[in-house]
């Protein structure tokens, strides 16, 4: 949308370019939503049901970092309340654990982008570890009863061992996108 | 589109974040205090998906055979002499069921005793597996035209899965025996004492409340009683294990780590039991047809 911008009277858009600025705008958080899909299928080896985490923290995290204009806070709310919609959750706890994620990494871009992959992974760590233990919380309160914490301390788990191979797919796409 | 000034745009750009946030509190206590919008968004949404996952899912049901396909022939030798073994026993209680049920129906006739009712069932296929760590759910493909009503008992081929939790156009959602909240009457077969089945969101739920004295033993039977109306007496759940910590758990016999198929049992059931579970109704009298 920004793309919009007039520069100047030669520089106009044509249907095509508007069309491809369009899709490369969208293209994460596309990606974050057919992942999100996908963590709900039948697992491929049989396992315990539901063990799947959603990719909505890691995708959330990594194009705030790197490319916080293509994962607007529109898109967040978005891929939050699929997550809720999806799972049957309490509706609202996705959305407001991500949005915050989006903030807190948004607050400490400066410093996080420039680190190294192992780093930026522990930040991860440190962060959904906050993040889910919130949301538990959140859950507990309105459930109104103590919900068990290991399915809890699994997710997390699992959610911070899935994201090296989710962060190699989306710097996949970000040097697609990066090269217009 | 409007134009607007740098500065407001900019403003805007700031607000969107904290009014989305509030967005959620917002939709929190929306869910909280009204079920049926948040439950018409889900139902509504499932719609919307089951035909894709109906397609993705099958190249992942093709690999999971394959899977189970390697699997087996690792064991082929083993598991055919286990299988004999067991054919031969079961050939013996297949006679022992054969005497019983002509029995059975010999005792009905002398009692004039009706037989229980066969139910219809429709089968289902599993689509999504949408669980969390907070809830146990799956997704079916029911196809456009079903009869598929909230509360029916979902059953794979071996025991109990769940009960059917939201029903869409063409989709329904199930409630795993092993959600959180699922509480389901059950009966230990031995002793006839009733218990409640509990979900812990874990792989096994937990038998909570059995009549006093009647202590589950590990290896019991457990079936589904008819306590409260929503199930049939006699569907089999499980076997009683003893968990950690002197916590009783059920071995669920469905396999839900696999579940493919579920069979969607109309027994008739909606919390109370009809009056024709005593007494069955006359056959329609037709009449008026031919004037």
């Amino acid at each position: 949308m920004a793309l919009g911008s007039p520069r100047g009277g030669l520089a106009r858009q044509t249907l095509l370019q508007r069309l491809d600025a369009a899709a490369h705008e969208a293209a994460p958080a596309a990606l974050g939503i057919v992942l999100i899909m996908l963590s709900c299928l039948p697992p491929l080896v049989p396992g315990q049901p539901g063990l799947m985490p959603s990719a909505g923290p890691a995708a959330v995290y990594f194009w705030t970092l790197y490319r916080p204009r293509l994962m607007p806070p529109v898109a967040v709310f978005a891929l939050g309340l699929l997550t809720d919609l999806l799972s049957g959750a309490p509706l609202g706890v996705n959305t407001l654990l991500l949005l915050l994620l989006h903030a807190a990494v948004l607050s400490q871009r400066r410093v996080l982008a420039r680190q190294s992959f192992l780093l930026v992974w522990v930040a991860f760590l440190l962060l959904s570890s906050l993040l889910l233990s919130l949301g538990w919380l959140l859950r507990v309160a309105l459930a109104f009863a103590i919900l068990p914490v290991m399915p809890a301390v699994l997710e997390f788990g699992l959610t911070v061992a899935l994201y090296p191979p989710l962060a190699w797919l989306f710097v996949r796409l970000e040097r697609t996108l990066a090269v217009p | 589109m409007i134009r607007l000034s740098v500065p407001l745009r900019q403003a805007i750009a700031k607000l969107v974040l904290p009014l989305l946030i509030a967005a959620s509190f917002a939709l929190m206590l929306l869910g909280k205090a009204d079920t049926v919008i948040a439950e018409r968004a889900r139902v509504a949404l499932a719609d919307l998906l089951v035909p894709v996952y109906g397609i993705l899912s099958r190249p992942v049901g093709a690999a999971q055979d394959a899977v189970a396909a390697i699997r087996a022939l690792t064991d082929l030798h083993a598991e055919n002499a286990r299988l004999r073994e067991e054919n031969a026993r079961l050939k013996r209680w297949h006679d022992v069921a054969m005497a019983l049920e002509a029995e059975n129906h010999a005792l009905r006739a002398v009692l004039n005793a009706p037989a229980d009712p066969t139910p219809g069932f429709i089968t289902a296929r599993v689509v999504a597996d949408t669980g969390t760590a907070y809830a146990r759910s799956v997704l079916l493909s029911t196809g456009p035209r079903h009869a598929v009503r909230k509360g029916q008992v979902a059953l794979d081929q071996n025991g109990l899965v769940g009960r059917v939790s939201e029903v869409g156009s063409r989709s329904a959602r199930i409630l795993l025996v092993t959600d959180i909240n699922s509480r389901i009457p059950v009966q230990i077969e031995r002793t006839r004492a009733r218990a409640i089945l509990a979900g812990t969101n874990g792989p096994v739920p937990r038998l909570q409340h059995w009549s006093d004295g009647m202590q589950p033993q590990p290896g019991d039977r457990i079936v589904t009683s008819a306590q409260a109306g929503a199930f049939p007496a006699g569907l089999p759940v499980g076997t009683v294990r003893a968990g950690p910590g002197g916590v009783m758990e059920v071995e669920l016999s469905a396999e839900l780590s696999r579940l493919e198929f579920v069979r969607l049992h109309d027994f008739g059931l909606s919390g109370v039991l009809p009056p024709e579970q005593v007494t069955r109704p006359e056959a329609p009298a037709r009449r008026r047809g031919g004037s």
